[in-house]
This record gives structure tokens, sequence and C-alpha cells, in this order.
């Protein structure tokens, strides 16, 4: 049985990523215009909050409080060696606010929520509701995309607060039952150490994320081609695409602080 | 099979001015990856007017449709709806146009998170009318197609037929003076074929629409030329023979991306043309 490749011009993929970057720009400006363009859907807005917001809240709670727990496992070992185990308040607060409590909660978000705006747009797409929508006179992505960016970056940000304070909860557990750190001292570090800088940092970070996994769902979603083949195709990618975009993303925005408000 | 080449066979439509047309295509062509499905078509429906659009699978009738409500855009050519350019318009623009016309699509294409009210409702919640108002609205259209127990239902609790006729009751829920059908009988065992044309005659004869039936089957259309509604009755009732139905009902076969026949049904019947003889046989 002779085997056919079919041989993919460098040239064509590389005019298919940038029409893809096209798409997801202009899909990405219409969802951030229609804020501002009438009817905005609230009610569609509330109920995406709803099923993003309160739905990814077990999962964040779960997260947020085991890796607080192990940064402060991890980083006591360390510590003890230097007789430091007092500062694991700090490493925790600072690793949890700054960094992993916005990045663990995107890449949780996204994991949940980004395969699900593609599969359900992607299947709206295969069965030509998105088609009948327009047909009604319904712009799809006033009805279906922007309350989902909105809801999931305004969720995000509050979930991230959540996963923060579980961390630190986390964090003090193994610190106090474990390490055997006085309660006051753990919080005393945990809050000293933070700065305007810090929070600022740990907080426009969900917001960002936010963003990136709501538009690359819906993107992805909207994309959909190939029947039920295609839905679960648009669902891997915006997994991985959100996830890959968010640890991107939060590299940059770091650094972007760093030389905004200087280092430590 | 050779496609024919014959000359359109609809001599009134030379003397049809824009305004007296529901929609009106001028040499209208597409292809998807270099494959032409429209080579230039062009014909006209008038205010009343049913056509059926008849075609091998694959031969454009659906893109027909939706190019007409501006879902897809022509790569050349001109269409005009209500005496407004389709192929000019913005797609916000579109959005005006398009609640003035209704779409049954083919597989229905009922929102499957809602349930048949809602779905029904679409447009009149969208269009912030008073719940009651809706609700009295939803019932009538309902109770048009015959389907007033589905109110509380979900999609995927009906029938395919049933779907199709909740479809329809989305459709004209608003009255449009147009409405396009997307194969409403395709894959419907043969009774309720009937009850989706004697639905669609209904609305033909009662209010008049100007409507583009996509469809497959030959006997849909003819039953349509050959049957009127009776409102005394509440179903139809088959004209004399050699009678056709006071509404203009043509007949629009597509071949080859090209309309190879325009015309009534007695034109149709007559045809001495291979193609359409053996179509119709």
């Amino acid at each position: 049985m002779a085997l056919e490749f079919e041989l993919i011009s460098p040239i064509e993929v590389a005019k298919d990523f940038a029409l893809a970057v096209q798409n997801y720009t202009v899909l990405s400006a219409q969802s951030v215009a229609n804020f501002f363009r009438r009817p905005l859907y609230m009610a569609d807005m509330v109920q995406q909050a709803d099923l993003i917001g309160v739905g990814s809240l077990p999962i964040v709670v779960l997260t947020g409080l085991s890796v607080g727990a192990l940064l402060a496992l991890n980083s006591a070992s360390t510590l003890q060696r230097f007789g430091g185990v007092s500062l694991i308040g700090q490493l925790v607060s600072l690793g949890m606010v700054t960094e992993l409590g916005p990045l663990i909660t995107g890449l949780m978000v996204a994991g949940r929520n980004a395969s699900g705006m593609a599969s359900e747009l992607g299947s709206m797409i295969v069965t030509e509701q998105i088609d009948a929508m327009r047909a009604l006179g319904t712009d799809p992505t006033k009805k279906l995309i922007t309350p989902r960016v909105g809801a999931t970056a305004f969720m995000l940000f509050f979930l991230t607060i959540i996963a923060d304070l579980l961390g630190l909860i986390g964090g003090y557990g193994v610190a106090h039952l474990i390490f055997g750190v006085d309660t006051q001292q753990y919080w005393t570090s945990v809050w000293q150490i933070l700065v305007f800088r810090d929070v600022f940092t740990g907080l426009i970070k969900p917001v960002l994320f936010g963003f990136i996994i709501s538009t690359v769902g819906c993107y992805y979603g909207m994309s959909t081609r190939g029947g039920t083949q295609g839905v679960g195709r648009s669902t891997t990618q915006a997994v991985v695409a959100s996830s890959v975009l968010i640890l991107v993303v939060d590299f940059f925005v770091t650094k972007l602080i760093f030389a905004f408000f200087g280092y430590r | 099979m050779p496609a024919p080449t014959l000359p359109i066979e609809n001599p009134a439509a030379s003397v049809l001015t824009l305004s007296d047309c529901a929609i009106e295509f001028e040499n209208v062509a597409i292809a998807f990856d270099e494959k032409v499905v429209l080579d230039g078509i062009s014909f006209r429906l008038q205010h009343g007017e049913t056509k059926a659009v008849f075609g091998v699978a694959g031969s454009g009738k659906s893109t027909m449709l939706k190019l007409a409500i501006g879902l897809l855009r022509p790569d050349s050519g001109r269409i005009f709806v209500m005496g407004e350019e389709v192929t000019r318009m913005s797609e916000q623009e579109l959005f005006q146009l398009r609640r003035r016309v209704g779409i049954v699509f083919q597989e229905s294409a009922l929102f499957d998170s809602l349930k048949v009210y809602e779905n029904v409702a679409f447009r009149l919640m969208e269009e912030k009318i008073p719940p009651e108002e809706i609700e009295r609205r939803v019932r009538e259209v309902l109770h048009f197609v015959e389907l007033e127990r589905t109110y509380d239902m979900f999609p995927s609790e009906l029938s395919g037929g049933m779907r199709r006729r909740v479809a329809i009751a989305r459709a004209i829920i608003t009255q449009p003076e147009v409405l396009l059908y997307d194969s409403p009988t395709g894959g419907l065992d043969p009774v309720t074929s009937n009850t989706i044309v004697e639905l669609i005659m209904k609305q033909r004869d009662v209010y008049k629409t100007s409507a583009l039936l996509v469809t497959h089957r030959l006997q849909d259309a003819f039953t349509m030329a050959t049957h009127q509604f009776d409102k005394t009755t509440n179903q139809m009732v088959a004209l004399p023979k050699g009678q056709y139905c006071e509404v203009a009902t043509s007949f629009l076969i597509l071949c080859d991306g090209k309309v190879i026949f325009d015309g009534d049904a007695h034109l149709l019947a007559t045809s001495r043309d291979e193609y359409i003889r053996e179509y119709i046989s």
C-alpha cells in the first residue's frame, strides 16, 4: 500500500498563520468595541459570570490551597538550612500574589472555560445556529462573545484574589503545623513584604489572562470547520493556545512592570 | 449528464422593474476553493410569488439562500432584497434588513439550549417587546403550526418534522415580507412532508408572503402550484385540472452553477429540454 503525503508550502503555512492572527485581532477588537455599542447583553454577561466564576470556584479553591502549601513546603526545606524558616510567609506571599496566584488561576480557568467556549460556539457553528442568529438580525459577537469576554475578565480578577488568599492560608498551615512558625509572625511577614507594585502586578494579570482565555476560546469556537471532529479540534487548540499565550504574556507583563516600577 | 444551455423561459421577467421584486439576483457568482458553485446566475422573485428552486446536491441552492440575506458574499454580481442592494451593505446594515426576512434552515438550526418558546420568541425578545405580547404571539404562531403543546419543550425533545415546524414558526412570527425555505421537507416521511408543504401553502395564501423554496422534491412544488389553502376548512384543496394557483408559483432549476430553467408549472411540464424532462420524470 503506497502512502501519500501532501506537501504544504511554508508560504501557505505563513499565510494561514497571518490570517489567523488577523482574524483573532479583529474578533478581539470587536468584542471590546461592543462594550460601547448597544445593545449590551447584561443578562447574558451575568449568566456567563455565574458559569465561569462560580463554576470555577471549587478548582480555584483547591489549586490555590495546594499551591500555597507546596510553595511553603518546598521553600521551607531550603530556608531551614540557613535558619530562615521565619521567612516562609514572605516567600509564599510574594510568590502567590505576584505570580502563582494569577498564573495558576488563569491556567485552571483556561482549561475549564476556553475549552467550554470553543466547544459551545463550535457546536453552534456546525449546526448553523450562528447563521440562524445572524439571520434573525442579532450580532453573535455582541450576544455571545462580548458577554463571555467581560464575564471572564471580571470573574478571573476575583477568583485570583480568592486563590491568593487560600494560597496564603495553605502556606500558613504548612508553616505553622509542620515548621512551627508563629501565627502572628507568619501573617505579619505576609503583610509587610507586599508593596503596591506587587499587588498591582497580581491584579492586572488576571484581567489580561481573562481576556486571553475568552477571546482565544471564542476565536477557536467561531472558526470551527468540519463537524464534530472540528469541534474536538477547536476545543483542544483553544486550551493549548490560551495556556501558552498566558505564559508568554505573563513573562512580558512582568518584565514591563519591572521596567516601569523598577526592581526591588 | 451534460448541462443544457437553454434560454431562460420567463418572458415576464424582462418587463419587471426593481420595485416589483422581492429578490433579484444579477449575474451572481461564487466559488469555494476554486470550485465554482454559482456561475453568473440571474433571476427575479416578484412580490407575493413563490419560487421553487431545484438542482442536484451541491448545485448551490442553499448557497443561493445564504447569499440572499448576506450570510455569504458573492465573488461578483449584485443582489437586491426589497429594493436594497445586499451586496453593498455592511454587516450592521444587514442585521436591520434581515429582520424583514425569515429563513428556515435545512436542519432547522434551532438554539438547542433554549426552549421552544424562547426559540420562537428570539426575535421579539431582541426587540424588547413586552413579555405578555411575546407570549400571546408565540402561542398564536405555535397554534398556526399546530404545536402549542411543545411550548415548554427543548428542541432535542422534538421529532425532525416538529423541529421544522418550530423553525417555520420562528421565521414567520414577525410576519416577514420574504421567506426563504431551505429543504424544509428534506429527510422527512411523506406524511410529515405534506404537513410542512401545507404549512408553507397556508403562509403563502393567508399572508401572501414572497418565498424562495429550495427543495429536492418535485412533488412538493407541484403540490404548491396545483393546490390552494382553504381557510374555512383549514386544509389545502386541489384546484381543478389545468388551473393553477392564483398566487404565482414558479420553478427555477440550477445546473452546473447556471439557471437552466425559470418559469411556471405549465412551461416546466411542457419543456422539451432533455435534462429537464429527465429531471422531472
